[in-house]
């Protein structure tokens, strides 16, 4: 199956959503195709992180959000956990748990309220430990972690979900480029192995056009352009909305690379 | 035969992951066998001429059914004074380092104790209430249970409804709206205590007394009328632990793993509260109980509810029972228990921390 092929799993028809009486994000409207990368960018303050709150469900929101012909406003909250994974931006880490009491947290969406996880839960754990490589650290407290152990341990707690959709606020926050490759590799790698379809808020266009199928660009709340990232990423429309002196370049590969620049003869 | 042995352990493994903080066997055991001695040492110890070992035989005459080696006056003494006052104080102490533990976990603080909604200024402002307005009133016998209890768990349950319902208007569903709810209802329910109290400072000696804490009982009735509240709370904050530990992701994540953390916080704190209410009808103000026992088990034992809320329980449970003991012997008359917690608590807190250092970092 080629990219235009895939079918539709997630998408978002004028959702509005945000706290209070002005809505962070007004009529957005996009889709994501099963087993593809979008990746949702923009600058600060556009409005990238709700709309990822949105179709999780933890803001209030108008408009429809349908996962695969289902609308989600209809699921209950346990439903939507078995199909949407979702991970903030600064998850909250309590630094004297485990990594493995971490992740098996991730199973509560296949647990009745009062219940204790069974051994199916206890060895989808250990699949996504060994898949993410902290089988060594399964034992270590999450304060004892670097940056991106505990990215990985957070992918980990989204993975033992099983949702066919995960949705990652900056997931390579506060990692070098190195760490930020390696996870994000790991993410690529897991979703072709599991065909989910991953949506992430990429705040780097130059990682963001490497890995994402596709890119969306939000700008004060509304989204100004959607498509592959070279019809995205071009140099006019970064410097619309960035506000930014950058120059769009294109690799041999064909991806584009978005430099900064500063006007001739300033230094 | 060692392949079966081998598969065995395999399927064990997966069974119970390593690296998961569960409560173990040990643990329960080592908590269980420190409740028992403290038990025994609060039946053995106590102000009189009774020996320890006449005491010891009688509990083995009455556990094998042999002869009492007691006179009748030294049996009351035993199993109508020192009995039913170990019994409270492990329900007291239970009930407080439980509720100590939720309201920790509730409000992702490690400072949270108890009284942080306004049970304690709750019970305070009702006792002083009734002993300053209504002097009378306290010396009546209503069936078994005396009005000061009454008036206490009333007190506590007022505090805490005050609070939720201000924190509720006010904040919404988060724990931060609550929390300052909790505090303004503490100050301003503390100042009309103080203000009653300045009324009429001739009962300020029994206002204090029972401010500072006691389980200075005779008889069962105050421990059958604690048990069913510390026993209610202490199934459904056990039952609990696996949705604390998801609250500790905070409100957006344990959301987004299909849990409605607001209702988990309503049934959480409903049921701590009830027990610090009838902890505080038995027995005054008792400070630091819900937060050094949580501590100390989360130090010793690690960081899931799992562990820290069943292990606070039993851990309660025999640190007030000991602190009871030191209470009532350490001099002629007694000490208030609550200064007995503090006093000794609070060094052995400091001690535990320090050789944890590396553990807290």
């Amino acid at each position: 199956m080629t990219a235009t092929q895939a079918a539709t799993a997630l998408s978002l028809h004028d959702v509005s959503a945000g706290y209070g009486a002005e809505p962070v994000v007004t009529h957005v409207s996009l889709e994501a195709r099963r087993g593809r990368w979008l990746a949702i960018v923009g600058p600060n303050g556009a409005g990238k992180s709700t709309v990822l709150k949105a179709v999780a469900g933890l803001v209030p929101r108008r408009g429809t959000v349908l996962l695969d012909g289902t609308d989600t406003g209809r699921l209950p909250r346990k439903d939507l956990a078995r199909r949407i994974g979702y991970a903030p931006q600064n998850p909250a880490l309590p630094e004297r748990l485990t990594v493995t009491d971490y992740v098996l947290l991730g199973r509560a969406p296949h647990l009745g309220t009062l219940a204790r996880e069974s051994a199916s839960d206890v060895s989808v754990v250990e699949d996504a430990l060994t898949r993410l490589d902290l089988h060594e650290l399964a034992g270590r407290r999450l304060g004892t972690l670097s940056g991106g152990e505990a990215q990985r341990a957070v992918l980990a707690r989204v993975l033992v979900q099983r949702t066919p959709l995960l949705l990652l606020d900056e997931p390579t926050t506060g990692l070098d480029i190195g760490h930020a490759q390696t996870l994000l590799e790991r993410l690529d790698q897991l979703r072709r192995e599991d065909e989910t379809t991953v949506v992430t808020t990429l705040h780097d266009l130059t990682i963001a056009a490497q890995y994402a199928d596709e890119l969306v660009l939000i700008d004060r709340g509304g989204v100004v352009a959607a498509g592959t990232p070279s019809q995205v990423l071009t140099t006019e429309r970064l410097r619309e909305h960035y506000a930014a002196d950058v120059e769009v370049l294109t690799t041999a590969g064909g991806n584009p690379v978005v430099v900064p620049v500063r006007p001739a003869g300033t230094r | 035969m060692l392949r079966t042995r081998s598969r065995r352990t395999a399927a064990h493994t997966t069974r119970v992951p390593a690296h998961t903080t569960r409560l173990t066997p040990l643990a329960v055991a080592v908590a269980v066998a420190v409740l028992v001695v403290a038990a025994l040492f609060g039946l053995l110890i106590g102000p009189g001429e009774l020996a320890g070992n006449r005491v010891l035989a009688e509990i083995l005459a009455q556990l094998t059914g042999g002869l009492s080696p007691l006179s009748e006056a030294e049996a009351a003494v035993v199993w109508q004074l020192r009995a039913p006052r170990v019994l409270l104080a492990a329900l007291v102490g239970a009930a407080l380092a439980g509720a100590g533990a939720a309201f920790q976990g509730v409000f992702r603080n490690p400072l949270a104790d108890p009284y942080l909604l306004g049970a304690g200024a709750g019970a305070g402002m009702a006792v002083t209430a009734l002993v300053v307005f209504a002097p009378a009133v306290t010396a009546w016998s209503l069936g078994p249970v005396g009005p000061l209890p009454l008036a206490a768990f009333a007190g506590a349950l007022l505090g805490v409804g005050l609070s939720w319902m201000l924190g509720r208007s006010a904040g919404g569903a988060g724990t931060a709206g609550l929390l300052l709810a909790g505090v303004a209802v503490t100050a301003f329910l503390t100042a009309i205590q103080t203000f009653v109290q300045q009324l009429d400072t001739d009962t300020l000696q029994q206002v204090y007394t029972w401010t500072l804490g006691g389980l200075n009982i005779t008889g069962w009735t105050d421990v059958w009328l604690a048990l069913p509240y510390v026993a209610f709370a202490g199934i459904v904050l056990v039952a609990s632990a696996r949705l604390l530990d998801l609250l500790t992701l905070g409100d957006a994540e344990a959301t987004s793993l299909g849990v409605r953390p607001g209702r988990i916080r309503l049934a959480v704190l409903s049921a701590a509260s009830l027990a610090t209410a009838a902890a505080v009808s038995v027995s005054g103000l008792i400070g630091f109980v819900g937060i050094v026992v949580p501590h100390l088990v989360r130090l010793l034992a690690g960081a899931s509810y799992r562990v820290i809320v069943p292990l606070s329980l039993l851990g309660g449970s025999a640190f007030v029972i000991m602190a009871d003991i030191v209470a009532r012997t350490i001099m002629p008359g007694e000490l208030p228990l609550g200064v007995v917690t503090a006093f000794a608590g609070a060094p052995f807190f400091a001690l535990v921390l320090r050789t944890n250092r590396e553990r807290l970092s």
